[in-house]
């Protein structure tokens, strides 16, 4: 994995191979008969684990071909209208039974005393610092220990150089930095993949916060100028919070959505 | 006189002016004594406007009506008894429409909630349009089923009858729009079809106009309002400009279009060209319904309702008979102003506009707790009504806008309200399964009328005042008479 862009530099400044289009559509066509090849001579456990992912791959394949098949043909519409008609002005809104009104005007209550906003994880589990933080040694007899290095992904950002080794207490590795995260609109119910502009706010520890430490429920900001969301007096918002929801140190990514 | 008058009444003497709504003097100013009643001062008023027949008045001092004596109303106020008070007289209604009672029938038929109901504009047809996607036409005289009209394939969401009584057009969820003939039952002329959504509401164009009835706009969730054609049964014109459901589209009198919508604006079109002529913002959340102060007398157009007979009938006339009939009718409620708008939001309040002036609204009405369904201005445009889904229903002043009072007795939300003919009584249904009819006069509950089975969707007072169609989630429709 590159370290950082110098080969989409290189690309940018210099451009291809003349003959790059012309080998990338070949390999392509090859691909097919390269696959077969190699299925064929596949033996073991690879085999067998190679066998069952191409498997359910194909599946996916014909129920994404049957979709298309039913989507060109026309389908004789079923006759049925559905039950429960409604007057025009109750078709956007949805029937509150009257019971549960009251009891959700307790709860609204209750929620504004506590004082607590509305996001989509409130709990998460507090980390402790023998969690995010791992002690390293350092010194001639690897006896001094104030040195910490961040066990978690983080963000850090664009400008960002690090402090003299000898004096930085807390160590971010490279292989722990993101600057993307997948961002799922709750609405929309579409994934994008946004660059992150900061940490907000990481419910365990203020420290984390400014260290930039991205946990699960940690809110972040992201750029959402991709969306094209535009507020009320036509100026374009560019971005946006959003709460993670996964523990990105186990999956590799952050996966987080929009806070609406 | 001077016998009947008691000697302390001798010393106190007043000064009045009597003034019409808009402010004109009506003869100058002259003496009464302060314990003059009401029945003295109507025949005192109608003797200086020198008509024919006694007409019914109001009268006014600072906003308080005059209900006994002029004494006791002033009693209330301080005022110098040295300068000439103005008093104003305001001509009510020469019919008076009973409250009605007690159900007359109980109209079995629907096979599905019924939706939307709507008497003809004189009164002689009933038609109702439900979730079974028929419209079904009534008669009223023997309040037995009359005609089925089938074709439409999905909710009949609303219906509205041509001014001239001739044409229903029906709109569905599947967005086309069927014309029936109310005489058969059959269908008018082709299936109109353009919508991509559903249809929210059907709006004619008024009888003095055009007599012949022909157009009819329509809006739809689709975010655009069509003007249909209906003898050439095509879309005419498309008026985009919302960017979300159209809720309301209403015709106005002067040859402007009003729509509403859930994109928080009112947009006003002309209706030759279909041009857009002003947007009016001001609402925070979705806009669900309009009221213009001319719309009893446009929807019934030339029929007038004082001159209702039991028997409801057409009303006869060549065109040019019929259009200037309506547009003296329209004249007289117009009055001197432009038309008014009332529109009511889900952010709880209304907002009364002068749409063909300015773009400014004239007030903002708060007080609601809840989002309001549907406004209606009483057929003399004095009263505005409004009903919320916080179990009230409000009454404003119609040219001003100020809070009048709440009528109170529903417990849960009132769905569709309709004023009688001669604007003293009004009628609500709601979500709790009973309506209820209030008297604008007092202000109180006139009579209660439980019988339905679940929700009341719809509801209306037939323009000859005799009968309230109501319909709701139990199938049946209810026929409610004195």
């Amino acid at each position: 994995m590159p370290q950082n862009e110098h080969i989409e530099l290189h690309r940018k400044r210099h451009g291809r191979r003349l003959d790059y289009h012309e080998r990338r559509r070949k390999k392509e066509g090859r691909e097919a008969h390269e696959r077969s090849r190699k299925a064929k001579k596949m033996i073991g456990l690879k085999a067998k684990l190679y066998h069952k992912q191409r498997h359910a791959e194909k599946i996916q394949m014909k129920k994404t071909i049957k979709m298309h098949e039913k989507r060109n043909t026309k389908e004789k519409n079923e006759e049925k209208t559905p039950k429960g008609a409604i007057p025009a002005y109750l078709l956007d809104r949805e029937g509150q039974s009257r019971a549960k009104v009251l009891s959700n005007m307790i709860k609204q209550k209750r929620k504004e005393k506590a004082g607590k906003w509305e996001v989509p994880v409130p709990k998460v589990r507090a980390q402790g610092e023998t969690e995010v933080l791992k002690v390293i040694r350092t010194g001639k007899r690897k006896k001094k220990a104030w040195k910490r290095m961040v066990t978690k992904v983080c963000f850090v950002g664009d400008g960002f150089t690090r402090k003299p080794p000898k004096y930085e207490r807390f160590i971010r590795p490279m292989g722990l930095r993101f600057k993307k995260a997948h961002v799922t609109h709750p609405e929309l119910k579409a994934t994008f993949c946004l660059p992150i502009l900061g940490v907000k706010k990481n419910p365990s520890s203020p420290l984390y916060t400014t260290l930039g430490v991205i946990t699960k429920g940690t809110v972040i900001e992201v750029n959402v100028s991709e969306l094209g969301l535009v507020t009320q007096g036509g100026k374009v918002i560019w971005g946006k919070y959003a709460q993670v929801t996964n523990n990105p140190e186990n999956d590799g990514c952050i996966n987080a959505v929009l806070l609406v | 006189m001077a016998a009947i008058m008691s000697p302390s009444e001798d010393a106190e003497r007043l000064l009045i002016q009597f003034r019409d709504e808009a402010g004109e003097p009506l003869g100058s100013p002259f003496d009464v004594p302060i314990g003059i009643t009401a029945d003295k001062l109507q025949l005192v008023c109608n003797a200086l406007l020198q008509k024919d027949e006694p007409v019914p008045l109001a009268f006014y001092v600072h906003d308080a009506e005059i209900v006994t004596s002029l004494e006791k109303t002033l009693a209330g106020l301080a005022l110098e008894t040295e300068k000439v008070l103005d008093i104003i007289y305001q001509p009510q209604a020469v019919f008076r429409v009973r409250a009605v009672t007690r159900c007359t029938s109980s109209l079995e038929g629907h096979t599905e909630a019924v939706i939307s109901v709507a008497f003809s504009p004189t009164g002689k047809y009933l038609a109702s349009g439900s979730g079974d996607t028929t419209v079904r036409f009534w008669d009223l005289s023997t309040e037995t089923p009359q005609f089925t009209a089938k074709g439409h394939r999905h909710w009949v969401l609303s219906i509205a009858w041509s001014p001239d009584g001739k044409k229903l057009a029906s709109g569905c969820k599947n967005s086309q729009i069927f014309l029936w003939d109310p005489a058969t039952g059959n269908q008018i002329s082709r299936v109109l079809t353009g919508h991509s959504k559903w249809i929210t509401w059907l709006c004619w164009e008024p009888l003095h106009l055009n007599p012949e009835c022909r157009y009819l706009a329509s809006a739809s969730k689709d975010g655009s309002i069509r003007i249909w054609d209906t003898l050439m049964g095509r879309c005419d014109k498309i008026l985009t400009g919302h960017t979300q459901s159209v809720t309301c589209v209403k015709w106005g009198g002067d040859g402007l279009l009003y729509s509403s919508s859930q994109d928080r604006t009112i947009k006003v079109w002309r209706s030759q060209d279909g041009v857009l002529c002003r947007t009016l913002q001001g609402h925070a959340h979705w806009v669900n319904t309009m009221a213009l102060s001319t719309d009893y007398v446009l929807r019934t157009g030339a029929f007038e309702p004082a001159e209702a007979s039991i028997n409801p009938q057409d009303v006869s006339g060549s065109l040019a008979e019929l259009k200037d009939k309506a547009q003296q009718r329209y004249d007289q409620v117009r009055g001197q102003g432009p038309e008014r708008l009332v529109s009511g939001s889900d952010d709880f309040t209304l907002f009364l506009w002068r749409p063909a002036e300015d773009k400014k609204p004239l007030e903002r009405m708060t007080g609601h707790q809840a989002l309001i369904n549907q406004v209606l201005f009483s057929p003399d445009t004095r009263i505005i009504a409004s009903a919320s889904f916080d179990k009230s229903i409000k009454l404003w002043d119609g040219r001003t806008g100020k809070y009048l009072t709440s009528l109170r007795g529903h417990v849960s939300a009132v769905y569709q309200i309709a004023w009688s003919a001669d604007s003293r009584l009004l009628v609500s249904g709601s979500s709790d399964s009973t309506l209820k009819v209030w008297d604008a006069k007092t202000k109180k509950l006139a009579i209660d009328l439980p019988g339905h089975a679940d929700e009341v969707f719809a509801t209306d007072w037939s323009p000859d005042g005799q009968r309230v169609a109501s319909g709701g989630k139990d199938k049946c429709l209810r026929i409610w008479r004195r």
